[in-house]
């Protein structure tokens, strides 16, 4: 998105304003401004509202019940599992797309983003149909299981919560990565490789300098999507307390209908939402970063 | 010298082999095996088996309501995405740092918490919902405009995003120009900026579009999921499928979704990349 740098920018909405006419220039902010306000602001309060309905004794309780802790870290284990997988596709795939050119390559960047665009219950489908009981790869699991005498289970545990939240947040990184590297070309390294260097030295001494920020901004975004990520995995997760996330916990605890446990759910929400905001802020120091470079 | 040799040869740059293995060996397990699954287990139905579950009259029906209000949505998106970019690109006025970075939101906000948080706001006694239907009635939670509220709030960080970066790199002199020659401005933003928009536009409607027909977190409790109503959605009667154990009738509604995915997919990419071609052209 780096198309303008700071002054540049500056300069163009300063030239705009000065010949458009006021009226109209704040007819359009007002309209912004509302819709900002009552489409993403007021939700944000609401949940925070409701989370606190019942006073913070509730509130804390709610948050430290058994249930709650075990998809914690159900949550933070498959984010983190999640975050290194993609990180490190997200690099070779983005060296792959950038820096060479070869036939098919847009189909490949095209194959790259399905995962974008698919619901997220076709996700946890896909693995029900790979790992669970009429799968082709049941019978392979079935065979590692037996030689090795180990108990691994794919679908409805764990490793199918992981699969599923690694499929859905699959191309955030290299997105975020493809721009900026595109943008700076292919000659440095070039220059690199002929005077000698290897490719991890290139990497680490030309291509990594260029795209640190935008590869933090990528890992941020694909933290918050993999924590809060709740299609895919409601479709392969089915024991509360031992497989759930937080985004199911918040599920079962609405769904379950009582006024308490409503409450509850928003204030386990509430914990999500904070994360949310804090990725925001986050996002917006490292892309005015990445811009000022 | 073979053709292949003198292609690889060209290659400066160290790396092909191995960023090409390792990115096509992780796509082809993570993602298109595991998809390639679907189809082919939605292989197993005869074409009038197939043909029977996917015209069933709530699968029909699911269809519309995610496709309808998904377009719905989108649109709506690209009305408020314009005039928002805009405002963010080309005014400067207290507090837009804030609105820009809160653009993104819904990106980072989990699904199923937008999901309850939207349902709550807009039931019969929500914050927004309530005042609603007192003073003129109208319902929002559990009908097809809940549905749509939900997925304009998924949708709009993709539009907004879309026509960001081709508004700032717009050049103001043709603007400039219409304006000396006598044009207003409505003619002018119809006539010399919407044009250049135009493709981004499309990107951003496609992208709103595609996440909007397969959405599910933020859609299952604002819509209330009533079949007589005709509030469920697509992914809804798949999960629904799946919990009953259906694995055939969930895999041929799947590969339908999946076709038009695809589908859009395609026509997004097509759409930029005649975009990167005009503007490197000129």
């Amino acid at each position: 998105m780096a198309y303008l740098n700071g002054d540049e920018r500056k300069e163009l909405a300063v030239k705009t304003t000065r010949r458009s006419k006021p009226v109209v220039k704040w007819i359009l902010i007002s309209v912004s401004a509302l819709f900002i306000f009552f489409m993403l602001i007021l939700p944000l309060i609401s949940v925070i509202v409701n989370s606190l309905k019942e006073g913070f004794d509730f509130y804390f309780k709610s948050i430290s019940t058994e249930y709650v802790r075990a998809a914690l870290l159900v949550t933070l284990l498959a984010t983190v599992i999640t975050v290194i997988v993609n990180t490190f596709f997200g690099i070779m795939a983005s060296w792959l797309l950038t820096k060479f050119s070869f036939k098919g390559k847009q189909f490949l960047a095209t194959l790259i983003d399905i995962p974008f665009s698919i619901s997220p219950v076709i996700a946890g489908l896909a693995y029900i149909m790979t790992f669970g009981r009429s799968g082709w790869a049941k019978p392979v699991v079935d065979f590692i299981n037996s030689t090795f005498g180990t108990d691994i289970k794919i679908v409805f545990a764990i490793p199918g919560v992981v699969l599923a939240t690694i499929f859905v947040t699959f191309p955030f990184i290299s997105r975020e990565l493809i721009p900026v590297l595109n943008a700076e070309g292919t000659d440095e390294e070039e220059a690199a490789s002929l005077m000698g260097a290897n490719g991890w030295t290139i990497f680490k001494r030309v291509t990594f300098p260029h795209m640190k920020w935008a590869l933090i901004y990528g890992i941020i975004l694909c933290t918050a999507r993999a924590l809060g990520e709740f299609g895919a995995v409601n479709a392969l997760s089915k024991t509360r307390g031992e497989t759930f996330t937080l985004p199911l916990e918040i599920d079962a605890l609405y769904l379950a209908g009582s006024a308490d446990s409503i409450t509850a759910s928003f204030a386990v929400s509430s914990i999500l939402v904070i994360i949310a905001v804090i990725v925001l802020i986050l996002r917006n120091i490292f892309e005015h970063k990445s811009k000022a470079m | 010298m073979s053709k292949t040799k003198s292609f690889k040869g060209g290659r400066v740059i160290p790396g092909f082999g191995l960023s090409f293995g390792i990115t096509i060996a992780m796509l082809s397990i993570l993602i298109l095996i595991p998809l390639a699954s679907v189809l082919f287990q939605s292989f197993r139905l005869s074409p009038k088996e197939f043909f029977e579950i996917v015209t069933m009259p709530n699968v029909l029906y699911a269809f519309a309501t995610s496709i309808g209000c998904a377009l719905i949505a989108a649109l709506i998106n690209c009305f408020f995405g314009v005039i928002l970019a805009w405002v963010l690109v080309r005014y400067e006025f207290p507090g837009k740092r804030i609105m820009d970075g809160m653009i993104e939101l819904p990106f980072c906000l989990p699904t199923a918490v937008a999901g309850i948080t939207l349902s709550k706001m807009y039931s019969t006694k929500g914050e927004i919902g309530g005042p609603l239907y007192e003073w003129f009635g109208i319902k929002i939670s559990y009908t097809h405009i809940g549905l749509i509220v939900a997925l304009v709030f998924i949708g709009i960080p993709f539009v907004v995003r879309a026509i960001q970066p081709v508004l700032e790199k717009l050049d103001s002199q043709y603007e400039e120009a219409a304006y000396i020659l006598g044009a207003k401005k409505l003619t002018t933003f119809y006539r010399v900026i919407l044009p250049e928009l135009k493709p981004a536009l499309l990107t951003g409607f496609g992208l709103a579009f595609a996440r909007g027909i397969g959405e599910y977190g933020s859609v299952i409790y604002i819509s209330g999921n009533n079949e007589k109503e005709h509030t469920q959605v697509i992914s809804y009667i798949i999960m629904q499928k799946l919990n009953y154990l259906e694995y055939e009738s969930a895999t041929a509604i799947a590969l339908i979704m999946l076709i038009i995915s695809f589908l859009l997919l395609l026509f997004i990419n097509i759409v930029q990349i005649r975009q990167s071609r005009r503007v490197s052209n000129v």
